[in-house]
This record gives C-alpha cells, sequence and structure tokens, in this order.
C-alpha cells in the first residue's frame, strides 16, 4: 500500500516551546493509524501541524505532494480536521454547519450529501434548523464527524473524539469511523487518549512521547506487548 | 391623526436609514469586534462620490447609485486591507483606534476635496407628496423606506443562501474553525466591511435629500445608527434595523408630541437610549446575553 499521508521529521514549536521533536508517521491509503500517548507528548500537534495550524518545519506529503500553507490550503487539498473539543459553528444551524463542511468543493451534489450524513447520524434530518450550541456533547462530536465528511476528505484527522463523551457514544463514533473506512475506504488518523478504543479501530498506531515516537505498530502488536501497554497506554 | 401617520411614516423613512447603517455597525462589529467610528464618514464619502457623478459627469441618478454602490465596496475592502488588516491581530482598542483616525482623515480629506460648502442633492423620488386617504405621504419618505427594505431583504438572503454569506458569518462567529473547513477568513473580513460600506453609502444617499450634503452630514446620523444597534443588540442583524425603525418613529413622536422635545434635544434623547439600555439590558432587544467563562 502506498502512503497517503507521509510525514518526515516533522517538528513544531510553539513560541519557545518545541512540541514536536522530529517525528515520522505513515498512513497508508485506506488505513486508519492512531497516534497515543500522554497528556503533553505532542498528539493534536501532530495533527496541527499536518492542517497547518500550527508553525512548523520537516516534510509532509499528501499522496506524494508537499503540502504547504494554512489550514484553509490543507482543506483544499482534501484534509478534513476535526479539532480537539467539538469541531463546531455553535452559532450555527446543524444545516449550516454540513454546508460549510463542503465549502471546498465545486459540484452541486451537496444537498445529497446532506441525505447521507442523516444516514449516518439519523437524529439530522429532523433537526436540521437546529443551533448546534444547543445540541448535547455527542451530538455535536457526531456533527463536526459528519461535517468534516461533507468534505468528502481524502484524508479525515480525528482530535480525542471520545473526550468528555458517555462510552456508549464513544462506541457509536468509532463503529462510524470502521464503518466508513471499510465501505469507503477512508483514511483516517486519529489522535486519542483512549488507548484501548483506539487500537481497537486503527490497524496500526504510534505511540509518542515528549514531541518523538517512542513505539510504532501494527494495533496488535502493540496491545500484545506487556511492556509498551504498561508504561506508555496505561492498561 | 393624519399628522400622526405622517409622523410614523417619516419615522421609518428616516429609521430605515439608521437601521441600514446599524446594520454596517453589526456587521463590522461582528467581523472584526470593533465599533467602526468611521462608518459615519464613510458613508458621507460614497454621498460626495453621488454628487460628484451627478453633478460634474453628467450621471443620472441610478446610473450613478449603482457606480456609488460599486465604488464603495471596493473601498471598503481597500480600507480593510490597508488600514485595518495590519492592527487586527492586536488589541481590539487598536482596532478602534484606527478607526478614528480614519473618521478624521475622511472628514479632512472630503472638505479638502469638495470644501465645507453645502450642497443639495437631487431626490430621485421626487419632492412629491401622495395623498393616502387624507394623509399627505412623502414619496421621498416611501422611496426611503421600500429601498432600506430591499438592502436588507438581499442582504438577508445573501447570509442565509449563498455559500459566500454562510462562509462570511463562519468567519465572524469563529475564524479558526473557518480556516479549517477551507474558508478564506481575511478575505471574508474584508468582504464585510465592503458590505458594511455599501450599506453606510446606502443610508448617506437617502439621508443627502433631506439633510443636505456636507463633510459632516453623517455625525448625527452615526449616533442615531449608535443608539439603533444599541437598541437592538449589537450583534444583532435583526435588531439593528428593529432598533433603527424604533428610534426613527419614537424620536419622530416625542419631537411632534412632546412640547419640551425640540429638534435640538433629539439627538440628547438618543443618547440617553444609548445609556438606558446600556445600563438595563446590555445584550439589546435581540442580543444574547454575554455569558463570559472565568
Amino acid at each position: 500500500m502506498s502512503a497517503l499521508l507521509e510525514l518526515r521529521g516533522l517538528e513544531a514549536r510553539y513560541g519557545p516551546v518545541q512540541a514536536l521533536r522530529g517525528i515520522s508517521i505513515e498512513v497508508p491509503e485506506g488505513s486508519v493509524v492512531a497516534v497515543l500517548g500522554a497528556n503533553g507528548a505532542g498528539k493534536t500537534t501532530t495533527l496541527r501541524a499536518v492542517s497547518g495550524t500550527v508553525r512548523r518545519s520537516g516534510e509532509i506529503l499528501l499522496g506524494g505532494k508537499p503540502l504547504r500553507g494554512g489550514p484553509e490550503a490543507a482543506a483544499k487539498a482534501g484534509i478534513a480536521h476535526v479539532p480537539e473539543g467539538r469541531g463546531t459553528f455553535t452559532d450555527l444551524s446543524v444545516v449550516e454547519n454540513l454546508r460549510l463542511g463542503a465549502y471546498t468543493r465545486r459540484d452541486r451534489s451537496v444537498k445529497a450529501d446532506v441525505e447521507r450524513m442523516a444516514e449516518y447520524f439519523p437524529w439530522i434530518r429532523d433537526r436540521g434548523d437546529q443551533r448546534a450550541g444547543t445540541l448535547s456533547g455527542g451530538e455535536q462530536q457526531m456533527l463536526a464527524l459528519a461535517r468534516a465528511l461533507m468534505s468528502r476528505p481524502r484524508l479525515l484527522m480525528l482530535d480525542e473524539p471520545s473526550l468528555g463523551l458517555a462510552p456508549l457514544i464513544v462506541r457509536e463514533i468509532f463503529r462510524i469511523v470502521r464503518e466508513l473506512n471499510e465501505k469507503e475506504g477512508l483514511a483516517v488518523l486519529v489522535v486519542e487518549q483512549d488507548a484501548r478504543i483506539a487500537l481497537n479501530a486503527a490497524a496500526t498506531a504510534y505511540v509518542l512521547e515528549v514531541g518523538r515516537v517512542a513505539v510504532s505498530g501494527s494495533s496488535a502488536e502493540l496491545r500484545d506487548d506487556e511492556a509498551v501497554r504498561r508504561s506508555y497506554l496505561g492498561y | 391623526m393624519a399628522d400622526f401617520f405622517q409622523q410614523i411614516v417619516s419615522g421609518l423613512a428616516s429609521g430605515g436609514i439608521y437601521g441600514a447603517l446599524a446594520l454596517a455597525l453589526v456587521l463590522i462589529h461582528r467581523a472584526t469586534g470593533v465599533i467602526n467610528f468611521a462608518q459615519g464618514e464613510m458613508a458621507m464619502f460614497s454621498t460626495y462620490i453621488l454628487w460628484t457623478l451627478t453633478t460634474n459627469h453628467d450621471f443620472s441618478y441610478w446610473p450613478a447609485f449603482a457606480v456609488t454602490l460599486l465604488v464603495s465596496f471596493l473601498g471598503g475592502i481597500g480600507i480593510h486591507q490597508a488600514v485595518i488588516r495590519p492592527v487586527e491581530r492586536g488589541s481590539q482598542i487598536r482596532v478602534v483606534i484606527v478607526t478614528i483616525g480614519l473618521l478624521l482623515v475622511l472628514n479632512g480629506l472630503a472638505t479638502w476635496i469638495w470644501t465645507g460648502e453645502v450642497r443639495a442633492v437631487e431626490s430621485p423620488f421626487g419632492r412629491r407628496t401622495l395623498d393616502v386617504g387624507g394623509v399627505a405621504i412623502s414619496v421621498q419618505d416611501i422611496g426611503t423606506i421600500v429601498v432600506c427594505l430591499v438592502t436588507v431583504a438581499v442582504l438577508w438572503a445573501f447570509f442565509q443562501f449563498t455559500k459566500v454569506g454562510l462562509a462570511l458569518r463562519a468567519a465572524a462567529v469563529n475564524p479558526a474553525e473557518a480556516r479549517l473547513v477551507g474558508v478564506r477568513v481575511p478575505w471574508m473580513l474584508g468582504l464585510g466591511w465592503g458590505l458594511a460600506a455599501v450599506l453606510g453609502a446606502i443610508a448617506g444617499m437617502l439621508t443627502a435629500p433631506t439633510n443636505f450634503l456636507d463633510p459632516n452630514m453623517m455625525q448625527s446620523v452615526l449616533i442615531y445608527a449608535f443608539a439603533a444597534a444599541v437598541l437592538g443588540g449589537i450583534d444583532s442583524p435583526v435588531g439593528a434595523v428593529v432598533g433603527g425603525l424604533i428610534l426613527g418613529v419614537g424620536l419622530n413622536l416625542l419631537g411632534t408630541y412632546v412640547d419640551f422635545v425640540s429638534a435640538e434635544l433629539q439627538l440628547p434623547a438618543a443618547l440617553l437610549v444609548i445609556l438606558v439600555v446600556l445600563l438595563v439590558r446590555p445584550a439589546g432587544l435581540f442580543g444574547k446575553p454575554q455569558v463570559k467563562k472565568v
């Protein structure tokens, strides 16, 4: 499998603080890759570096082509980034959020795609006019996911989708992500603190420790390695 | 009774103008987070462009009106690019100071170009009055109301139904998120300034036939627009328009039926409205109360 996204020696900093110290990660076409690690390991920064919302250096290749510029350019190149903490426009309605998700698209099948999203998230159908800010936390996370999918991304990046949500909802979200991956071949890069659920969904995983890749391998390997589990994954 | 209706109609006409200018203030407040103190002078400048086109360049009224809107739109974008964008990232007080500077510059520039002489601007609707069931209604007032309503409706449809309108709203409420979905936020904010300049131009051009044209013509109108925007809620487009209409009609009726409120007291009355609203209901009639997370 060829790599859809390739990060080589990626570094990023917030002012004087270096958050990424040269990480290399590969997301093959059509696969789910998890980035794990403790708080402050650089998980969120990895996604932010890819979408250009943080100052970065090193190489980012999307489909073999270098990715440059800010988040607008990343969105245009086909990267849908669902940031930490429910990436929705709380003042706008559900349908407006979905329309914005399709902002980079030039075709006119946006309406059909809203309907397609409603198949994954049936509640959207009745509550299209509701303000996103009045949805529950789980619904907002689902809306953020649906909005990202509206762009028909080549790569979906999810930042801590489980954060602050009930286990049942988390399972539902990961089920949908897996389904999208299996049915539509969607490539996913997911950052997660909950290692167990992420390893279930992902084929391969990278464990970060203070801005470096400490361990990587197939999810099965990481799960079965007692030492890795104890020292990095904490379960 | 006839007098009462006349006052209502002319109040709605001036209220429509206040509403249009207030809407411009709201647009910029939502996009840039500040009150644009230069909004009135931008409108005055636009009105001078109309006057120059009709007086010196043989334009008839409506083509000149259209050209003025276009020039104002580009001018608004230009102002954003040239002087607002460079300070936008800093504290808001810097942007406010720039808009106050802009007020002075535009006022001085207009006086320099066109002199401070008071000019008459023709009314596109004529000076006739219509007799509606014994009530004499000025066609100028009706025309003003219609132009304001059409403007607001077009703008509303733009924000509600077009992709760019939606992107502009997204950029205003959550710029970081907007960038993630691919919206070029600085362009959108520039577009917001352009639209605000167009609204101001309309307000200015509708004001000029009754208030005459001079470099200070919009200063009191801007105060009324402030009052309208505060009354309706500084972040609420609907509020700005409704606030403008309430203020226009209210001040007109006050001036007519309450003896001691002469024309000179209308401006203080508007300031009183600002003060009372800020004390009693800071979010305005249509605004959402701001909850600050600590």
